[in-house]
């Protein structure tokens, strides 16, 4: 029986998941979608930007972390839970250096995107204005820090899927740095092709010489709001 | 057969300073990886022998470790740069940490700091040119019944005043420059210089009846060894225990969860990470009654299947490590520890200590196995719970130094004395580390249950403007709810006590709490890593006579998100502070409220002074605004 698929319900809608499966892999199969930052389809989770935090059975959990169960009742599309979201992105832009309107990444920025999709109009909490390092020494890649929101992605992709661990993070904290294993980008085993250079949210880790291939407008979430390809699938499934 | 573990702290390093006479880093590193079994899980034990040996953790000996192990080298700094007590920098050759709390704060301790950095000839924070001295201030040490005090290469000071900070650096300076570059204090190179307060005091001010009671060592071992497995969990579950260090979670259960997890090694783990501020009553259990807490940690091996336990001893507590190793070492001659203990055919169990290295965070669980697993001390996300995937992801059962006293003595007397005491939710007795504006710190052995009115009677305070009840991640309790009882159902505590008499400003406690959590955020979430330092900056604002009615929603709500929404324990209590106080004392902060509706964060004369000071010239009357 164990291997056998169950049921569970996120905000009344009734979602079928298989073991082993966690909340947002479930959600995300049925086409419902919890905003997340941090979590990858293709990574292993991490929990850190704590976005996709719900309320399962009464208890605050995030939803890529926690293993799917039969007759889970999940809380995701809620004000509170909303409200608290938007504070957490609010945090992440304060807590960096970012400037949507000349960052190359604008439109394909996930962090951005849920700032939108979430309503944050104008950040209200101080600004922490931080001094963060350029690695540009790559003759491929580029490493802006002052974007980076610790969200791992590029750390496990190194690790897990290119096998080279390249980054890994400094310190603990408000003054924890994404470092590299080397004293520069150009002299650790990075390439372009490599899965942690494609999986970063924001504008920290980018390819030179492609910020422009797609004009603004035309970009991703231009085009429709983070999370919209998801929820197309629990649409077409209703048809 | 199991591995006997004899080494002791300074094992590796005699070796690894006998194998060369000028070692290059790589040779001495090599040496100290190899002497750890080149075992990446011990990555603590190795980085703190190579900081010994060398004095820091260079970017050469993390790439050394490293080429040892076969790791890449960012994984090694991932790991060093998390840990206050690990230096990536080189620091003097007497590194002199002092501990800020509220406690030593109203000791005396900035007046002691001043006078160990005037001494010195350094500002505070910063190394002397002659690379003799660092002055440093650190999280609470475990001392609050002893404040002011300090580290100085790990030994501990107390009771500090401005005139001994003057008498030891005179003589620390005197001392030889030995070959080793953080020589212990205040051994042999400090020998025959005046040192005062170079102990620490016990300080167990109140004997009680289970903990601090006559007992015979081994005596709760050989009863349960008498029983089955089953029997001795059993009866932890009839004794209704739970977990001392502040949580609660009844220790029967814990161990039935872990004993039924499959795998093909179960662990003890004792949590003698002893962070949360206040608290010391741990210290004292491992000074007086070690062998209480390795029978009880010895009885959760028999119960659990487990033949390997651990203590992870935090790094403030380093002096303690030799009488533990001693202690140990006795108890493996007496055959209780070792191959069929006490006799005990097929029961082979053996304890290691693992020094941690300055993070609170290790107190919390989950970091604390990732910290004995040589990683950063980053909280896991559960499930899975560390009864099913812990150290080394196998079944583990970590609790508190005083919990595995409790249990010993209740398989010494049976689960129906020691449900005897207490309430009938919280069961048994309750060590209390009592410190700040009271007559007798010390730690106090009282019957769960008790009210913090009666605790006050107790410990003779009859004027009390507010007691902290379980450190910062705890409650500032008011005089009107006094009547509370310190119980899990009611006013829970691992046994930080703080009391503050009158004159003392809640909010200044509560702005240097805020600060700890700051300091000791691990950063994992993005709640607890950015939202203590904003917590931190709203809490200024308005402690800097510039907060409205609206700072304090922003503050309120702000520090429910961070309650919410952070992953572990240290998140979800950093915003217990403010949120305490504000519900508990809402008239300090309307005290400090400003009339109108906005006010920005700085002046407008502050936010222009730079410029102006560039442009060399005085203000003009607009640009003076507040």
């Amino acid at each position: 029986m164990s291997e056998s698929k169950f049921t569970f319900t996120i905000d009344g809608i009734e979602v079928e998941a298989e073991p082993g499966q966690t909340i947002i892999q479930a959600c995300d199969a049925a086409g419902v979608y919890i905003p997340r930052l941090c979590h990858h389809p293709d990574l292993e989770p991490a929990g850190h930007c704590r976005v996709c935090t719900c309320r399962i059975d009464g208890r605050s959990s995030s939803a890529c972390t926690m293993p799917a169960a039969e007759g889970m009742t999940v809380e995701s599309d809620t004000p509170e839970l909303n409200d608290d979201r938007r504070t957490l992105i609010e945090m992440l832009f304060v807590e960096g250096n970012h400037f949507c309107p000349s960052c190359e990444m604008s439109g394909h920025c996930e962090l951005q995107a849920l700032g939108y999709r979430l309503g944050l109009v104008a950040p209200t909490l101080p600004y922490l204005w931080p001094e963060r390092e350029l690695d540009a020494t790559h003759p491929d890649i580029f490493i802006d820090r002052n974007r980076c929101i610790l969200c791992s992605r590029c750390i496990r992709a190194s690790r897990t899927v290119d096998g080279k661990s390249v980054f890994g993070f400094e310190g603990r904290g408000i003054h924890m740095r994404l470092n590299v294993d080397a004293k520069s980008l150009d002299e650790t085993a990075i390439e372009a092709a490599d899965k942690a250079v494609h999986v970063c949210p924001v504008g920290c880790i980018v390819i030179k010489r492609t910020g422009y291939r797609t004009p603004y407008g035309e970009r991703a979430f231009d085009q429709a709001p983070i999370g919209s390809d998801i929820e197309a699938k629990r649409a077409r499934g209703k048809k | 057969m199991m591995p006997t573990e004899t080494e002791t702290r300074t094992e590796p390093m005699a070796e690894a300073n006998a194998s060369a006479a000028a070692p290059q880093i790589a040779e001495i590193i090599d040496a100290i990886v190899k002497a750890f079994g080149a075992e990446r899980t011990r990555l603590m034990d190795i980085v703190q022998a190579v900081q010994q040996r060398l004095g820091w953790v260079s970017d050469e000996a993390i790439r050394a470790i490293a080429a040892a192990l076969g790791v890449h080298a960012v994984e090694v700094e991932d790991m060093v740069s998390f840990y206050a007590f690990l230096n990536r920098a080189p620091k003097g050759r007497f590194h002199i940490r002092l501990s800020k709390t509220p406690i030593s704060l109203m000791k005396g301790a900035a007046e002691v700091a001043q006078a160990f950095a005037q001494a010195a000839g350094v500002s505070i924070g910063g190394t002397s040119a002659d690379g003799q001295f660092t002055v440093e201030w650190t999280s609470d040490i475990g001392m609050a019944d002893q404040e002011p005090a300090a580290l100085i290469n790990g030994t501990v000071v107390t009771e500090l005043t401005a005139a001994d900070a003057h008498a030891i650096i005179a003589a620390l300076g005197q001392s030889q420059t030995g070959s080793n570059p953080l020589p212990l204090f205040p051994g042999a190179d400090a020998q025959g210089a005046a040192l005062p307060h170079a102990s620490v005091a016990s300080n167990l001010a109140q004997s009680g009846p289970i903990v601090f009671r006559q007992g015979r060592r081994g005596d709760g071992m050989r009863a349960a060894l008498t029983r089955s497995p089953e029997s001795v969990i059993q009866e932890m579950t009839k004794a209704k225990l739970r977990g001392r260090g502040g949580a609660g979670f009844p220790t029967g259960l814990k161990w039935k969860l872990c004993r039924q997890s499959i795998s093909a090694a179960h662990h003890v783990v004792c949590n003698a990470d002893e962070g949360e501020p206040g608290t010391f009553k741990d210290r004292v259990l491992l000074t007086e009654l070690p062998d209480l807490v390795f029978d009880g940690m010895t009885i959760a091996g028999y119960a659990l299947g487990a033949r390997h336990g651990l203590v992870y001893l935090r790094g403030e507590y380093a002096y303690l490590w030799d009488s533990l190793q001693a202690t140990l070492q006795n108890r493996r001659r007496l055959g209780l520890l070792g191959h069929n203990v006490c006799g005990c055919e097929g029961f082979d169990f053996d304890i290691r200590l693992q020094l941690g290295a300055g993070a609170y965070i290790c107190g919390e669980e989950s970091s604390l196995i990732e910290s004995l697993e040589g990683k950063r001390g980053a909280p896991r996300d559960r499930p899975p719970f560390p009864t099913d995937r812990g150290y080394l992801h196998q079944p583990t059962a970590v609790d508190n130094v005083e919990t595995f006293a409790c249990v010993a003595r209740i398989m010494e007397q049976g689960a129906d004395w020691f449900a005897g005491y207490g309430t009938r939710e919280s069961t048994g007795t309750k060590l209390l580390s009592l410190s700040g504006d009271c007559p007798h710190p010390g730690v106090y052995e009282v019957p769960f249950g008790i009210t913090v009115n009666e605790l006050l009677d107790l410990v003779g305070v009859p004027d009390a403007a507010f007691v902290q009840v379980g450190g910062p991640s705890g409650q500032c309790v008011a005089p009107k709810d006094y009547g509370r009882r310190i119980a899990f159902e009611d006013l829970s505590t691992g046994g930080s006590i703080m009391v503050f008499g009158p004159g003392r400003d809640v909010l200044d406690t509560a702005r240097q709490f805020t600060e700890f959590f700051v300091e000791e955020s691990c950063g994992w979430c993005t709640p607890c890593r950015v939202g203590t330092t904003l917590l931190e900056k709203i809490l200024d604002k308005i402690l800097g006579d510039r907060g409205t009615l609206a700072d304090i929603a922003a503050l309120e709500a702000l520090a429910n998100t961070v309650m919410r929404m952070s992953r572990c324990g240290l998140g979800q209590t950093a915003a217990n502070p403010i949120l305490t106080t504000l519900r508990n004392f809402p008239e300090a902060y309307e005290a400090r409220l400003r009339p109108e509706s906005f006010l920005p964060r700085v002046t407008l004369t502050e936010a222009l002074a730079e410029a102006i000071g560039l442009q060399g010239r005085e203000p003009v009357a607009e640009e003076q605004r507040t």
